[in-house]
């Protein structure tokens, strides 16, 4: 079939241009695919800051606001919750110091809030996704040795404090999230804006 | 790098101890040994496979947001054209892809009509083609209700009704394929099951019968010359060439040319000026209210016109009966063409001026129903419509005569280049 | 016979618009997507004129603020009347049962209007109003007759009265029909400014009906010039290769 020598070599540039420059292609290609999973512009309009009222929160209380479809939780701390925060001994958290944990800058502190009076929380465990309960009593029954008010996972058991720290010996890795926030006034809040993270 | 292609042959080598890997590449690439002297209307077939596949990956992803409920469906093609990042890119290469599949299906099969490539031994190959026709129509149908525009509702409302035609039976078949007495919700929601999962099915099991057919028989090509009569001393084609490398790369560069055409298309003239979206079809479905002017998408349109033509009662059943007959007739008779060709050659390179008049005058009236099915009808287009349509049978019907009466040239024994 | 032929051809296949030339020629609305101001201007005038009666519902105020450069603030001041939150569709004030009984008939939402009307039947149509006693809304319109829609934009336009003239109809019957628009109540804006003002609205329903416009064109030149390349390469390979092949 053939009389002239095959030239080997320009075979290969090609078929490697080729290949290359269509992989390239390809890739172009899976772009919009990969991008169209992105949340869409309807998505981000529900999932756009809220404005909660906190006006008629009392101290002690919880409330319990939908954000991009989760649970965020504000806690209006008293001032003897807020003591005992700083109560426990090294060993009994897996991180006091938030330093693994995710937050914005303004509540990276013992009270993981920008006012220590409000928590603001997304009640999401950091385990697997479960949604624990408020137990704010210290020394609630079942609570286990050390227990100054706080989060209880019933999935499996995770506990965190009442600033979303979690405990030594369970299996959640993380604190609590800190969702960005941010006050408006004494009595509102918008959740999920602040002046780092704009809308 | 040489560990890495040591690994990967050892990968092959364990796969092909437990599955016919090196086979099957061989069968139908390595040393599957196609005629050399293909042209540019060999082309349509790996592009319909490949339009076949940008129907299946958009298709995928546009089920993703979009919402087969007739209060809902409109909206969410809207929510995909600006909502869903890139999805009007998505979208627009859906919908271009469907014209641009009916595009190279019709030059595919007038591929199949210059060469003979239905002829004997590839009937079956040609029958398994008809039938993807067939399937291709039906999801092209189906597909088009999804948008649920005033086009999508009243093109299926016109088509669903032409089985109302069939006496007896019509109305109660009509009303069960709609599950409704007008289409519906109920309709919209079968259609959308069916565009996406049933003809899906059919379509791939289809073409592969197709292929597997077309490599059992071996390619046509434009001299009609069978090459398997003169093989080397290893028992290969004289005139073929393996189908790897030759025709992978042959073809790579066809479908570069053919992604260019219809990128234009799809950036850059997606409604084809009303043609592959109508503007119609950007207004919400309305039982209520039908449009001034309504026609099928182009692609249907060569048929819808010999529905229109037939005008008159004849016997004892009324023009509309008619109509849907000589509409399905015209698809039908496809499918006997291997039959009624009785021409010693296959290739219109060796037959007489007979066949070639016949089938230029085919073409044209095909083409010209085509434009009528688009615009409205009057008085002079339905006579034109009606020369047509007998022209269309004509060839038919006639063609085992004049094949049979025409001069052909002798065939070479080895094909030409 | 050639000439014949052809004019038996365009007879024929003379498309819908050539087969009524009693119907009014549409005018060219020239619009023009890549003048951000004009769109900008448009959108004020749609924000203040239409969307009170007409929703744009598959339209975020998001989006527009993004595409068209107005800022988010500037975007929430000015030009936001239903919601205060930026990421919300175009609703419309008014609810539909009032239409209904207004009108007679609920406003059509405008999201798409631009790709089911076309931009110079918008553009004619929004000029197209004159008085007419005989119409509950005090007007009618050459494009649309008996719209149901009022002269919105009447105090930027003002009102356009009919001249008639007599012409011969299919049937041979003498009939007054309207052989243009003359001035009556004048308006705040100039014919020429009033002209701008509905191109510069024009233009942005057509952005309206498929913002991906905006970034179509482009992104398509950059995959035809990609496609370019690899057909150069591709065409090379298979030379290289068929050289075997005799």
């Amino acid at each position: 079939m053939t009389d002239q020598p095959v030239d080997a070599q320009r075979r290969r540039f090609l078929t490697g241009t080729a290949t290359v420059l269509g992989g390239i292609g390809a890739g172009f290609t899976a772009v919009p695919f990969v991008a169209s999973f992105q949340p869409s512009a309807r998505a981000k309009a529900i999932g756009a800051p809220v404005d909660v009222d906190i006006g008629k929160l009392e101290p002690g209380q919880r409330l319990i606001q939908k954000w991009r479809g989760k649970p965020v939780w504000i806690v209006r701390r008293t001032p003897e919750m807020l003591e005992n925060l700083k109560k426990f001994e090294a060993g009994v958290l897996r991180d006091p110091e938030s330093d693994k944990s995710i937050q914005p800058g303004y509540a990276k502190n013992v009270w993981r809030s920008e006012k220590p009076e409000y928590l603001v929380l997304v009640g999401v465990c950091t385990h697997l996704g479960c949604s624990p309960n408020f137990v704010p009593e210290p020394g609630a029954p079942g609570m286990g040795g050390v227990w100054n008010g706080g989060f209880f996972c019933p999935c499996h058991g995770s506990k965190f404090d009442l600033a979303g720290r979690v405990y030594m010996g369970v299996p959640a890795p993380m604190n609590l999230e800190v969702p960005p926030y941010q006050f408006v006034s004494d009595t509102k809040l918008i959740i999920g804006a602040d002046k780092e993270h704009a809308a | 790098m040489n560990a890495l292609v040591r690994n990967l042959t050892a990968l092959r080598d364990w796969v092909d101890e437990r599955f016919p890997l090196i086979q099957w590449w061989d069968d139908h690439l390595g040393k599957y040994y196609a005629p050399k002297n293909f042209n540019i209307w060999y082309y349509f077939g790996v592009l319909s496979i490949v339009v076949f596949a940008i129907q299946i990956v958009t298709g995928i992803w546009l089920v993703m947001n979009y919402k087969p409920d007739a209060t809902m469906a409109f909206a969410s093609v809207e929510y995909i054209m600006r909502d869903v990042d890139w999805g009007w890119l998505i979208r627009y290469l859906h919908s271009s892809g469907a014209s641009a599949f009916f595009i190279v299906i019709y030059l595919h099969m007038f591929r199949a009509l210059l060469y003979g490539s239905y002829k004997k031994p590839r009937e079956l190959l040609w029958i398994l083609g008809m039938l993807l026709y067939l399937s291709l129509m039906a999801e092209a149908f189906m597909g088009y209700l999804l948008p649920w525009g005033q086009m999508s509702f009243w093109g299926a409302q016109v088509i669903i009704s032409l089985f109302g035609a069939i006496p007896v039976i019509g109305d109660g078949l009509s009303t069960l394929i709609r599950g409704d007495y007008v289409v519906s919700d109920i309709t919209l929601n079968r259609f959308f099951s069916l565009h996406v999962i049933a003809l899906p099915l059919a379509l791939v099991g289809l073409v592969f019968l197709h292929i597997i057919a077309l490599h059992e028989v071996g390619s046509n090509n434009p001299d009609g010359v069978e090459i398997k009569k003169h093989k080397d001393a290893n028992g290969k084609p004289l005139d073929g060439i393996p189908f790897h490398p030759y025709y992978t790369v042959k073809d790579s560069a066809g479908i570069v040319v053919f992604l260019m055409l219809f990128s234009v298309v799809v950036f850059f003239a997606p409604e084809m000026g009303g043609y592959f979206l109508e503007a119609n079809n950007f207004i919400p479905a309305d039982s209520m209210k039908t449009p001034e002017h309504i026609a099928p998408v182009w692609y249907f349109t060569p048929f819808y016109s010999i529905l229109r033509a037939n005008t008159v009662n004849f016997l004892w059943l009324d023009a509309k009966v008619w109509g849907v007959t000589f509409m399905g007739l015209g698809v039908m008779v496809l499918f006997l063409l291997p039959w009624l060709d009785r021409s010693p050659v296959k290739s219109i390179r060796y037959r007489g001026w007979l066949y070639k008049i016949a089938l230029m005058i085919f073409v044209i009236s095909f083409v010209i129903l085509g434009i009528l099915g688009v615009l409205p009808v009057n008085d002079a287009r339905t006579a034109v419509a009606q020369v047509c349509t007998v022209l269309y049978f004509l060839f038919f019907l006639l063609m085992p005569i004049y094949t049979k009466l025409d001069k052909t040239r002798p065939v070479p024994d080895r094909v030409t280049m | 016979m050639c000439r014949l032929f052809a004019a038996l051809l365009v007879g024929l296949f003379a498309p819908l618009v050539l087969a009524n030339t009693e119907e009014l020629k549409l005018q060219n609305a020239n619009v023009d997507l890549s003048n951000r101001a004009s769109l900008q201007h448009g959108a004020k005038l749609f924000i203040n004129y239409c969307v009170s009666c007409h929703s744009a519902s598959f339209m975020r105020y998001n989006r527009i603020a993004a595409d068209l450069g107005i800022p988010e603030d500037k975007m929430k001041q000015n030009l936001m009347f239903t919601t205060d939150k930026i990421g919300e569709t175009m609703t419309v004030v008014m609810r539909p049962e009032d239409a209904q009984s207004w009108f007679g008939i609920a406003p059509p939402d405008l999201s798409v209007v631009a790709r089911s009307r076309g931009p110079d039947w918008l553009y004619s149509f929004l000029q197209g109003f004159y008085a007419d006693e005989k119409r509950p809304t005090g007007v009618n319109n050459l494009y649309f007759p008996s719209t149901a829609m009022p002269h919105v934009l009447w105090e930027l336009q003002g009102v356009k009265r009919p001249v008639y003239h007599t012409v011969t109809d299919d049937m041979g019957k003498e009939v007054q029909a309207i052989a243009h628009l003359e001035d009556g109540v004048p308006g705040r804006l100039s014919e020429a400014e009033f002209k701008m003002a509905v191109r510069d609205l024009v233009n942005f329903l057509v952005y309206l009906g498929e913002p991906a416009k905006l970034v179509r064109y482009k992104i398509g030149v950059a995959v035809l010039l990609f496609l370019s390349l690899l057909w150069v390469v591709m065409y090379l390979l298979k030379r290289e290769y068929w050289k075997d092949v005799h």
